[in-house]
């Protein structure tokens, strides 16, 4: 009784548009799906940074190269901000990333694809920030204050990432014919790839309803999707590419860009562990995760020495 | 699944304590909270702090506090703690009536 009512009172707050904050009272299905979404997302920055470091040291000019680097920095940031916020639902650091790299955890699909060209850079940028972006702008007003707070701080830095990779499509649009060939190329792979980004149709998305009634989520997945189909077509039209979609077509009584079907085979065989780089991404983060050991054992043995007066046990 | 060396249990198997990171944005504006780091110490919360939090620069200060010092108020203190600040009205200007025409400020 004293739970249903509790639960009604959480409801209410969330729909007079109140934040829940961490030591607010709610139900432990909110704290679930929090937990599970936040570090999914967090996971996802994390993972994130491997496609686009492959480039790195292979960028074509110092100034891309730079670019690119703090860019990766960002993603890496990113996904401590989550992981902040995660914690404040009472799950450790540690423990979430133990579950990545053990297999068990899940993150974005899209980062299970490979990056075969400089192009492919430039068309992350574009496509696959410019969808991150469109999803969490949504999420900045979710009910959760620290995810809402940390996906602010996101938002603000994703501008970056995606000017800077429309810029090099744009700048290899209208470059030779094979620059121009590698970019349509890179659109062409990643396309779809981008979409499935916004996850099932509403209708296969279990978690849909739960989320947008307390709103977690404030639009559903294919709101999501022809929000950003309809700001990214324009943008493949100004620089001449083609959008791999013979289906595509603009309705002008809904202002929308309508599009063809997701090939959801595909989704879920990537989703399931079946996707070009699933394995090779787990093995980069182990490998990363087991070559920084020792700068976390130095810093351990640094504070343990110098550090007593200033250590909080 | 054993991906991890003897040493590196060693080194993580406690988790680095938790700071909390204040920072100031502009000369003269409050400290706010943006944040929380792991470190094991507070210089290593510090750099680790201006790592996350000021990767854009614009940074004047940032505070790190172990969050274990940190007391704050629950949620259920809202009615009775605050209630001594709510049912005064006359802390508030708009209480007062001034004369008609009277540029008080």
């Amino acid at each position: 009784m004293e739970d249903k009512k509790r639960l009604e009172e959480f409801e209410a707050r969330i729909q007079r548009g109140e934040k829940i904050e961490p030591k607010d009272w709610m139900p432990e299905r909110y704290r679930k799906q929090l937990i599970r979404m936040i570090s999914q997302h967090a996971h996802s920055e994390v993972v994130g940074m491997l496609p686009e470091g492959n480039w790195i040291t292979r960028a074509p000019s110092l100034r891309r190269k730079l670019v690119l680097l703090a860019k990766v920095q960002d993603e890496a940031g990113h996904g401590l901000y989550l992981y902040s916020a995660a914690e404040t639902l009472g799950v450790d650091r540690q423990e979430l990333i133990e579950q990545l790299l053990e297999g068990k955890a899940k993150y974005s699909n899209i980062f299970n694809y490979p990056t075969l060209t400089w192009a492919d850079i430039g068309v992350i940028g574009w496509l696959v920030d410019g969808a991150a972006i469109v999803n969490q702008t949504m999420l900045a007003k979710s009910s959760y204050g620290p995810y809402s707070r940390a996906m602010i701080r996101i938002c603000k830095e994703e501008n970056f990432h995606k000017r800077q990779g429309y810029e090099i499509v744009a700048t290899m649009a209208k470059g030779t014919p094979e620059q121009k060939k590698m970019v349509q190329d890179a659109v062409n792979r990643w396309w779809w790839p981008s979409l499935m980004m916004f996850g099932p149709h509403d209708t296969d998305s279990p978690n849909s309803g739960e989320l947008l009634r307390w709103k977690v989520k404030t639009k559903t997945n294919d709101e999501l999707r022809q929000r950003f189909v309809n700001l990214t077509v324009p943008q493949a039209h100004a620089v001449g590419l083609t959008i791999p979609d013979p289906d595509l077509k603009y309705n002008p009584e809904t202002g929308n860009w309508e599009f063809g079907e997701i090939d959801w085979d595909e989704f879920w065989r990537v989703i399931k562990g079946d996707g070009p780089c699933n394995r090779e991404r787990m093995r980069a983060r182990r490998k990363a995760h087991e070559e920084g050991a020792w700068v976390r054992e130095a810093a351990a043995a640094y504070a343990a020495k110098h550090g007593m007066k200033s250590r909080v046990a | 699944m054993n991906h991890k060396t003897k040493a590196e249990n060693e080194a993580t198997d406690t988790q680095w304590p938790l700071w909390e990171v204040f920072v100031q944005e502009k000369q003269g504006a409050p400290h706010e909270h943006a944040g929380s780091v792991h470190a094991p110490d507070a210089e290593i919360a510090l750099q680790n702090a201006r790592d996350v939090y000021a990767r854009r620069g614009r940074l004047l200060s940032i505070w790190v506090v172990p969050s274990a010092a940190i007391t704050a108020t629950t949620p259920s203190d809202d009615g009775p703690f605050f209630d001594p600040g709510n049912d005064k009205i006359y802390r508030h200007p708009q209480f007062y009536k001034v004369p008609r025409g009277v540029k008080m400020f």
